[in-house]
């Protein structure tokens, strides 16, 4: 397979404006991906399956991931004058990225046996600009889990020939998967809680009606 | 019929070849002997289910017989997987559906409590927020003698109930619902998230 500049280099050149960005995994398993323009995502797709020398033609998963608002906090070099002496100090600067919702496709190329490729599209933000477009009619296999992110994480995909929640029912609300996402309050018998569950369970529960003295007994002091 | 014949009366009796009984007796013993199991698995645990009523195990052998798939021909509901709340409604529209006298086992964690997903959004927290349930069987999934284990357990159930007096069987008393209202798919849960009559959770007393 080419390398990621080489296609990124490729698909500017196919759709014309198409901002292309590689998005770097400092992880073990190095897989750096795309981040596809959502205004140009369909027509790059199409160029990456239609292409001979890339011929993606298998979109073997499509999942979500829900970014909240962060912090990024970035440490630079900076000289200074400290006491007439010109040193170097570290200086460190914060920029707030505002949360965003992504769509993250694996592709693989049955006919070349090369793959994966990685691309992402992502939303303006979590609340009310959660609209990409879909690939599913590049991929027919994008269909239903596109369906799924939909569902999970409310993002909606214009284009897409059957979009519906496919897990929780019709009438549901909520997107569980995000992470800002609460469950509705059925902890009323925990036998076992812990962490979350147990702040959860303390509500429901009722204090005891007669204390015995014991707990007032405590550990000599020596 | 409800008075009680003499134990050395009744064995006297027997070696004079003279057979007594009573009509609980004889009524209960053949309802605990001719369950019909209704026909329906939701996750892993149907595969034991499966593997009970099949040859090796055969339930059958302990009057389980056929297992029936229409719920209007089923005395017994096994219970068997994950209740997700997708799922709950209908459960409990099949439960309706079965005629009295009819009983439930709760086969496994996650029919009894959720189990290992009792803590995800879509998972009901246990089958016994809807319906009365007679057997619980703990596993992850329960053996096949797990199941059986609770199926002489309900057929003792059974054998012990009464059929006339204060102390009858539930399901004698006309006050007594033999159908529960199916909770609605509702906004963020299910709607109500547990039958009160029902459902009756231990409290627990802690300090807060």
């Amino acid at each position: 397979m080419e390398t990621l500049e080489q296609i990124k280099n490729r698909c500017e050149l196919a759709a014309r404006g198409a901002k292309v960005e590689i998005v770097a995994n400092p992880g073990p398993s190095q897989q750096s991906s795309l981040l596809i323009d959502n205004e140009h995502a369909v027509p790059v797709a199409r160029f990456l399956r239609d292409h001979p020398a890339l011929s993606f033609d298998f979109c073997s998963n499509v999942t979500g991931v829900d970014w909240l608002d962060r912090v990024a906090k970035k440490t630079a070099k900076v000289k200074q004058v400290v006491d007439g002496v010109e040193k170097e100090v570290d200086q460190t600067t914060e920029e707030k990225i505002p949360g965003y919702l992504e769509a993250v496709y694996h592709l693989y190329s049955i006919k070349l046996k090369h793959g994966p490729l990685i691309i992402r599209l992502r939303t303006e933000n979590r609340a009310d600009g959660t609209r990409l477009p879909s690939l599913t009619p590049v991929w027919r296999s994008a269909e239903l889990q596109e369906r799924e992110i939909f569902d999970l994480y409310g993002i909606v995909f214009d284009g897409h020939p059957d979009l519906r929640r496919i897990l929780m029912w019709d009438e549901f609300k909520d997107h569980p998967m995000r992470k800002d996402y609460v469950q509705p309050d059925d902890f009323e018998w925990e036998p076992t809680p812990h962490d979350e569950v147990l702040e959860r369970a303390k509500q429901h529960y009722t204090s005891r009606p007669q204390l015995d003295g014991a707990e007032k007994i405590t550990a000599p002091q020596s | 019929m409800s008075e009680q014949i003499d134990e050395n009366l009744r064995s006297e009796l027997q070696r004079q070849g003279v057979w007594v009984t009573s009509m609980q007796e004889l009524y209960n013993w053949g309802r605990k002997n001719s369950i019909w199991p209704l026909q329906f698995g939701l996750a892993c645990c149907a595969i034991e289910m499966i593997a009970t009523a099949a040859s090796r195990y055969d339930i059958a052998r302990f009057g389980g017989e056929i297992f029936r798939p229409s719920p209007r021909q089923a005395d017994l509901m096994i219970v068997a997987g994950t209740v997700t709340k997708k799922m709950a409604p209908q459960i409990v529209r099949l439960y309706n559906q079965m005629p009295d006298p009819k009983y439930v086992i709760s086969m496994g964690a996650c029919a009894i409590s959720g189990g290992p997903f009792k803590q995800g959004y879509n998972v009901l927290k246990g089958i016994d927020r809807y319906i009365p349930v007679d057997v619980y069987i703990p596993g992850c999934p329960p053996r096949p003698e797990a199941l059986l284990h609770a199926f002489m357990e309900l057929q003792r159930k059974i054998d012990n109930q009464k059929l006339s007096g204060s102390e009858k069987a539930e399901f004698l008393k006309p006050e007594q619902p033999s159908e529960f209202p199916v909770p609605a798919f509702g906004d963020h849960d299910l709607n109500p998230p547990a039958n009160p009559k029902v459902y009756h959770p231990p409290k627990l007393e802690r300090q807060s």
